[in-house]
């Protein structure tokens, strides 16, 4: 059931033959040679070989959905929260809402969750966050479950498949963030069914099958 | 170093009082990830010391005036328990307990990739839940065990090991008998894969001969504990902790 892992698991300042590839992310080199900076597993994509971090904290990039809660609001923007090593901020110019000389509280207040996207992260680490896109909105109701931000790729699945499953088989309303943030709204019998699955994702990374043995266990509880 | 005493520590047959050789470390074992709340856990028992620690971040440095605008700062707290030693200890950072969270947070500095989260702060908790003679080394190497399961960038995991004199002789790893009544301790960390010391104190008086002899001694050690941390590491992923006697 589980991988070769004493292959494949790197540790830092563990030595790594790239075998050609390029350096990617989690390694660094040192006279010549490269070395892992994290605990994680060697992967290569695009020529680039790259450790996956087997644990560590979100770390925003560009582009990435994920979901934030208001943690303070400033005259023109908000303060969010994405659980990463920075807070975030949402620009009322980057939102759909247009009415500016409205009190910003009354559009999205302290604890508001919202489901965003990474517009731009400056030289000086700040991060700008932005509503505006297809999918992004307010997020009213449902349950946020928190997961390990490492793992999200592993619950999204290839091209989707874990995270469709999920949402085929109970039914359940799902809204990713790659911060490790899950958004779930349905009955409540189905919403615990899911958080128990996302937990043994979380648990199971780093194995493989995983999408069978999930389908597996929510067609039994069903 | 205690008061001296004709306390025997090694006795004929060249054994130490709780029958070990001369370069003999306790039994050491680490677990990781123990905290569900923390970042980062890990736990570790080393001979009758047990340790907890939690590592939390990176994270927005907080008072804000602390924040360093090019690198993060490590933010490492010593802390025994009012019952870890046999008389109850006054609670709170009191000299000491300051002056080994500077040194360890040091340590761990000369590790990690600090300029990577600039404004940040990564904060290591260090909880001595029992304590026999070389605490802040064994806070240490599980607190750079602790760093790694919390996913923070670094060099190579931070190792060390105690050395100092009884009866005058050079030994390895000393217990509360032989640090109370000994003539020299000499806790000592190192990065393993480049030999770099991070972290030399000394307590005591020693030759510079018996000193180099104490340092290669360590140094030795440390490369063995080092695979423990590893083994601990690896074995969260396996679902079992790894248990191993000292040489």
């Amino acid at each position: 059931m589980y991988l070769d892992i004493e292959r494949k698991v790197v540790l830092p300042g563990q030595e790594i033959d790239l075998g050609g590839q390029k350096q990617g992310n989690g390694i660094y080199h040192e006279n010549g040679k490269y070395y892992a900076y994290q605990m994680g597993i060697i992967q290569t994509y695009n020529n680039y070989a790259n450790v996956i971090p087997l644990s560590g904290k979100y770390y925003p990039v560009r582009n990435d959905r994920v979901i934030g809660k208001v943690i303070d609001i400033a005259p023109s923007f908000w303060i969010m929260d994405i659980r990463g090593p920075y807070p975030g901020f949402l620009h009322i110019n980057d939102t759909p809402w247009k009415n500016v000389d409205e009190d910003l509280n009354k559009i999205l207040g302290v604890g508001d969750t919202v489901f965003l996207k990474v517009n731009e992260i400056t030289e000086s680490r700040q991060i700008w966050l932005s509503l505006k896109d297809a999918g992004l909105r307010k997020l009213e109701g449902g349950h946020i479950v928190m997961v390990q931000p490492t793992k999200v790729s592993r619950i999204i699945g290839k091209a989707g498949s874990m995270v469709n499953t999920i949402k085929e088989i109970t039914g359940v309303k799902i809204q990713l963030g790659q911060n490790g943030v899950v958004w779930l709204d349905g009955p409540a019998d189905k919403v615990l069914v899911v958080r128990k699955i996302l937990r043994f994702i979380e648990k199971e990374a780093h194995t493989s099958g995983l999408t069978d043995r999930v389908k597996k266990i929510l067609e039994e509880s069903r | 170093m205690g008061t001296q005493s004709s306390m025997k520590l090694i006795n004929e047959e060249g054994l130490r009082i709780d029958g070990r050789k001369f370069n003999e470390l306790r039994p050491i074992r680490i677990e990781v990830g123990v905290l569900n709340r923390a970042d980062g856990s890990a736990y570790i028992e080393w001979g009758g010391n047990k340790v907890l620690v939690a590592v939390y971040g990176p994270r927005e440095a907080f008072p804000k005036h602390t924040q360093n605008p090019s690198r993060a700062i490590i933010n490492a707290r010593y802390n025994m328990a009012a019952f870890s030693v046999d008389e109850r200890k006054r609670p709170g950072p009191d000299r000491r307990a300051v002056e080994i969270s500077k040194v360890i947070g040091e340590a761990l500095e000369c590790a990690v990739f600090t300029e990577q989260f600039p404004r940040t702060s990564i904060d290591v908790y260090i909880e001595v839940l029992q304590a026999d003679a070389g605490t802040r080394i064994a806070g240490l190497t599980a607190a750079s065990v602790a760093l790694v399961d919390a996913g923070i960038p670094m060099k190579d995991m931070v190792v060390g090991c105690a050395s100092g004199k009884i009866d005058g002789k050079v030994v390895l790893d000393l217990n509360k008998e032989e640090d109370n009544f000994g003539e020299a301790d000499l806790p000592i960390a190192i990065i393993p894969r480049t030999n770099e010391i991070v972290l030399l104190q000394m307590d005591g008086n020693m030759t510079k001969d018996e000193l180099s002899e104490a340092i290669g001694m360590s140094k030795k050690a440390a490369l063995y504990i080092s695979n423990l941390q590893k083994e601990a590491l690896l074995a969260k992923y396996k679902g079992q902790e790894s248990e191993k006697e000292g040489e």
